[in-house]
């Protein structure tokens, strides 16, 4: 999929002017609140029009102010979630589902209700109103919908912000699966960067009404580490847990993680903050942390006052935070020898 | 006790037969014009705003001499509503014009209130699901306003029943043919000998009001209990 943005719109004081052309299946819009994320996919859904300038997807010209060209929002096959769910407060969740579906093209049906129903878990649902849904139930109803519109891009305006985050945990799967399982490519919408992580490869980066950047989720924490309060987050994709001692031991590499917020579930996300681990120059004599490795530093970044460490740790890589001070200490180069030391507490379980 | 004669009962019934028509005439007209003004957004907007509110600040009387002034005989459209063999001025259907023309704010600004009330983004939706502007229209936007649309033919049935001003100009108060219960109250109240008479019809359009107060609370529970 490709999204060729050549566009200027104004809404009072504030102006967007965005020129990017942009190519992937995972394409993520990253941006703090009022930077003009939200405005930007509704030029591209076809629910605002630019003041000037085009709109392509896939070389299909959705608007042109010189060639006097505006696809309608209904005709461009473009689906949203939104960041409230939106369910039609006077359809039956099943009525909801099907609302898209119904209005989309027999040739375009490839996804159906009864293949949808199953991967989201709504099968008990579908009789339901939808007012009386619990706020996860809603998101993936919403999702459902928009999926079952059989879309040929599924924009995702910051589904996940109105949810607390036990229901994040649970949405995230979902939104992961039915992508990949149905194969629709989709842009997503966040002002978060373990989101835009966790579902997208490429970002285009929105700061007052421009696209300033346009880099891979992981170069983008690396770039906001200093700035951010918890450091870079490391996200670890961990399985086949076993309990030891009220911990649970995951595999990693050649190694195991001993984490207490683990669970029984064959497979886990965890998130681990740079700012949470701690480097040695020599093996510790004792230590109370739970997980020690021994590392090899593979690469050394600057971000401000701070320094970023990568090291390996046999096939798993990690980023530490540490100050100038501590690399001129513990003489950190790259190549160097290290040890790593996580605490078993310091680790959140993400899904 | 009460104690109507069969004009009375004539006057009851031509009252709910204007205010009846009147509404669902006007019905769909509203829904549109309220449609346009929440949802469009083009030149002389205002002055529609101001031109559909300005019966219901106007004194009725003053409607009904304008209405008067256009469809009389020798006003501005009568002698096209002649030639089409058309005939309303002191005709039950003059009362249903007046009755529309001076309850049609209160039907418009009810149904705009239910419009305004639905979350900008549920269209935005229904239109990103492939929905074109009348089947969102129909399918979200009629439903979702149903409320309003409940509120404003009850508000615009009671002020229909409640007309005077206008209606007495445009159809006269012809017993039997144009007399509508306001008007037959007017009569009664003229002569000293008829308070009994006049006290029983205002019993009954008290009456009529407090059932259609009723009924639009009850559907409007329904309503919101299906949701």
């Amino acid at each position: 999929m490709e999204i060729r943005m050549v566009v200027e719109k104004s809404f009072g004081k504030f102006a967007l002017a965005a020129d990017f052309t942009i190519s992937g299946k995972q394409i993520g819009i990253f941006g703090e609140s009022g930077s003009g994320k939200s405005t930007l996919v509704g030029l591209l859904a076809g629910i605002h029009h630019p003041d000037r300038g085009e709109v392509f997807l896939d070389g299909e010209c959705l608007f042109s102010s010189i060639k006097r060209t505006n696809v309608p929002a209904e005709q461009r096959r473009i689906a949203m979630v939104f960041q409230h769910p939106n369910l039609f407060p006077h359809l039956s969740v099943r009525s909801n589902l099907l609302y898209g579906f119904k209005r989309c093209a027999e040739n375009n049906r490839s996804i159906g209700l009864e293949s949808l129903v199953g991967v989201l878990k709504l099968e008990n649902l579908l009789q339901r109103g939808v007012n009386n849904l619990s706020g996860g139930e809603k998101q993936r109803v919403s999702l459902g919908r928009a999926i079952l519109a059989n879309p040929r891009l599924l924009l995702m305006d910051e589904p996940l912000s109105a949810l607390d985050d036990t229901l994040k945990l649970q949405i995230i799967p979902y939104l992961k699966i039915v992508s990949e399982q149905f194969r629709i490519p989709y842009l997503f919408i966040s002002h978060s960067l373990v989101e835009m992580r966790l579902m997208t490869d490429q970002v285009l980066v929105v700061a007052n009404g421009s696209i300033v950047d346009q880099t891979t989720p992981d170069q983008l924490a690396r770039a906001r580490m200093g700035e951010s309060r918890v450091g870079y987050i490391n996200l670890l994709k961990l399985a086949a847990p076993r309990r030891v001692d009220g911990l649970f031991a995951y595999r990693w590499g050649e190694g195991e993680l001993l984490i207490s917020a683990g669970n029984d579930e064959a497979e886990a996300v965890f998130e681990i903050s740079s700012k949470d681990m701690i480097l040695f120059k020599r093996h510790p004599e004792a230590i109370s942390a739970r997980n020690l490795f021994r590392c090899t530093v593979v690469d050394i970044f600057m971000v401000g006052n701070q320094v970023g460490v990568e090291v390996s740790c046999g096939s798993q890589k990690l980023v530490a935070e540490v100050t100038k001070q501590a690399v001129r200490e513990l003489e950190i180069s790259e190549g160097g020898e290290l040890y790593l030391a996580i605490k078993a507490s310091a680790f959140r379980r993400l899904s | 006790m009460l104690s109507l004669s069969p004009a009375d009962y004539d006057a009851i019934w031509l009252s709910g037969k204007v205010a009846t028509v009147a509404v669902a005439g006007s019905l769909p007209v509203g829904f549109a014009v309220a449609y346009l003004m929440t949802y469009l957004k083009f030149r002389g907007r205002l002055l529609m705003e101001v031109l559909i509110t300005l019966p219901l600040t106007l004194p009725p009387v003053v409607v009904g001499y304008f209405l008067l002034l256009l469809l009389g005989k020798k006003g501005w459209l009568g002698p096209l509503l002649e030639s089409a063999g058309i005939r309303l001025i002191f005709t039950w259907k003059a009362a249903v014009i007046a009755s529309a023309v001076v309850g049609f704010p209160l039907l418009v600004r009810s149904i705009r209130i239910g419009m305004e009330s639905i979350d900008s983004q549920l269209i935005q939706a229904s239109r990103t699901l492939g929905a074109p502007w009348y089947d969102t229209l129909f399918t979200i936007i009629l439903p979702l306003s149903f409320r309003g649309i409940l509120a404003g033919s009850s508000l615009m049935f009671a002020r229909s029943l409640g007309e005077f001003g206008a209606t007495i100009i445009v159809a006269g108060n012809i017993p039997g043919v144009t007399q509508t219960i306001p008007l037959a109250i007017y009569e009664y109240a003229s002569s000293p000998t008829s308070e009994t008479m006049a006290l029983s019809l205002c019993i009954v359009s008290v009456c009529m009001a407090l059932g259609i107060l009723f009924l639009h609370e009850v559907l409007g529970r329904k309503l919101s209990q299906r949701r």
